[in-house]
């Protein structure tokens, strides 16, 4: 497999975007990527879509040649493909679209995320989130997707010790950090006295635990390196790559404590870079609940299992800590538009490797890493980028 | 709204706990699969019913505020991962129970009740619960510590299927 970079990045403001249709927000995001990218669209070899429902929330299907279409290329008549895995729909499109062009098949992709929540009622919404859980053995007796991530919370507190108040934390810094992220949905700082006295959603959960589902979409360029830098003078080289899933239904794992699917991407992501977990100076993790959060820092190898809750409160993970994670501001304040969100990572990525996130930008930023997860953790991606 | 069938299916399992055994490594497993997760192919033609003694231990549990539909009236209702005597585990809402009161490895036992109903008039659908409540006269070891409790209450409607245990 050849190297591959990353050349141009979009990423729409993420929030309740009433005004603004699916297909508006695709070309908003790919316009944006394909114009930092510098290239013109006739040089796009192939295109994916990262969506993990739009056939639930919009009734369309079909959205490869849709995306297509809406960038004005149909005339390329350029392959397009929708890929789905839940919530890790938009790593999931960034993988295939990375494994097209290192093996050769294109040179240059477009990959983009989206999703259109709000068009359908809150209810409609939790509906289909349950759909990335197992519809008949869990959803079917009154399973919610935030109650399989309580369930773990639950275990979590139980054999580690993990403190309520230590769970509020991440929501606190992920609100802190998306302060300064102009294209975040949520903007304003919270203390935890919010979040604990937020409105329960599935003990221990509560509404401030959970990322809010918005709209939004993502894009990112990516080429092989050798047509990256002849493209773009600020390539960002995509260093490893790691997929892995697990049983659908979260009772069938042997722990409710750790995502085994998240570990295992994380160390196919480490061995193909040929890095470690302490290589890394920032990450972008899928804290969907804050509890996600704190088990993703254990899984990925940033701290032992057990101790993430121990990690926040210590203020490791902080912007000024020593191994910030989600300076975006996370799902957690950026929202989280299921298919949008592993492509808005790979975006913060970028920009933080090329050293243009502003004031939330982490100091000596070299490489950096994106966690996203599908469901309950039965996908898990992983990708490690690296400034050049 | 799904069509019958899908849930006929599933009416062996979901009413009597009724898995399977493989044939091959002995390992119980439920919801009956297509292959034995362990042997697969060597497991084909060998997974014969077995039915589960409903008795189990709570892995976790939480306690669900905001619903899916069909659930509003029921909430906040318990949700837990049960590990049953025999090896699998399952998600089931706990009943009999002081929401409270829940607690890690705490002793349950499957009992029937009603699950949801698709929308006004629509179909209602039957399956298994855990119920906290202590077990009187608890029967040998294996045997199912209560093996049938009928619909209760408003429940016990003509239209209620009457395949129970």
């Amino acid at each position: 497999m050849r190297p591959v970079a990353v050349i141009g990045v979009g990423m729409t403001k993420f929030g309740e975007l009433w005004e603004k249709s699916f297909r508006q927000l695709v070309a908003e995001a790919g316009l944006e990527a394909v114009r930092d990218a510098g290239i013109p669209g006739e040089k796009i070899d192939a295109m994916y879509v990262g969506s993990m429902s739009a056939g639930r929330l919009i009734g369309q299907e079909h959205l490869g040649p849709l995306a297509v279409d809406e960038a004005g290329l149909a005339h390329t008549h350029m392959p397009s493909v929708r890929v789905e895995a839940a919530d890790a729909s938009g790593g999931a499109a960034f993988r295939q679209a990375l494994l097209a062009v290192a093996s050769g098949a294109h040179d240059v992709a477009v990959v983009g995320g989206a999703e259109k929540m709000t068009d359908v009622i809150d209810q409609e919404q939790i509906n289909t989130l349950a759909t990335a859980a197992d519809q008949e053995w869990e959803a079917f007796f009154g399973a919610t997707y935030p109650s399989l991530w309580a369930m773990m919370a639950q275990k979590h507190m139980h054999d580690y010790g993990t403190t309520r108040e230590q769970l509020a934390m991440v929501a606190v810094k992920n609100h802190l950090h998306g302060s300064m992220n102009s294209k975040a949905a949520y903007g304003s700082v919270i203390d935890a006295k919010t979040v604990l006295g937020s409105p329960m959603v599935s003990d221990p959960l509560r509404l401030f635990d959970s990322a809010s589902n918005v709209d939004g979409a993502a894009a990112v360029v990516i080429a092989d390196l050798e047509t990256a830098k002849r493209l773009n003078p600020h390539p960002v080289l995509i260093k490893g790559s790691g997929s892995a899933t697990d049983t659908l239904a979260l009772h069938d794992r042997h722990s409710l404590t750790e995502l085994a699917a998240t570990r295992i991407a994380a160390e196919r992501a480490y061995k193909m870079a040929g890095l470690k977990p302490a290589d890394m100076q920032f990450a972008e993790v899928h804290d969907c609940f804050t509890i996600a959060e704190v088990m993703a820092i254990e899984d990925l190898g940033f701290v032992k299992k057990g101790e993430g809750g121990k990690a926040v409160e210590s203020g490791m993970t902080g912007l000024k800590g020593k191994l910030p994670v989600n300076p975006s501001g996370g799902l957690k304040a950026r929202g989280h538009p299921p298919g949008a969100t592993g492509i808005a990572q790979i975006a913060e990525l970028v920009w933080q490797l090329r050293g243009t996130a502003g004031q939330r930008q982490v100091q000596g930023a070299k490489r950096g890493l994106a966690h996203n997860v599908g469901g309950s953790g039965a996908s898990a991606y992983v990708h490690i980028l690296e400034g050049l | 709204m799904t069509q019958g069938p899908r849930f006929w299916r599933s009416i062996d399992q979901r009413y009597n706990l009724e898995g399977v055994k493989c044939g091959n490594c002995g390992q119980a497993i439920f919801p009956a699969r297509t292959l034995c997760p362990t042997c697969r192919h060597l497991s084909v033609g060998k997974l014969a019913p077995f039915q589960m003694s409903g008795a189990g231990t709570v892995e976790s549990f939480t306690v669900v505020h905001s619903p899916p539909n069909g659930f509003e009236l029921q909430a906040p209702y318990v949700m837990a991962i049960v590990k049953l005597a025999e090896g699998p585990k399952l998600t089931a809402q706990i009943v009999d129970v002081d929401n409270a009161d829940m607690r890690v490895g705490m002793p349950v036992h499957k009992v029937f009740r009603r699950i949801n109903q698709d929308g006004e008039g629509g179909v209602i659908h039957y399956g298994y619960k855990f119920s906290a409540r202590p077990v009187r006269g608890q029967g040998a070891k294996g045997q199912a510590p209560m093996p049938v409790e009928g619909p209760r209450g408003s429940h016990r409607s003509p239209g209620a299927p009457g395949r129970l245990g």
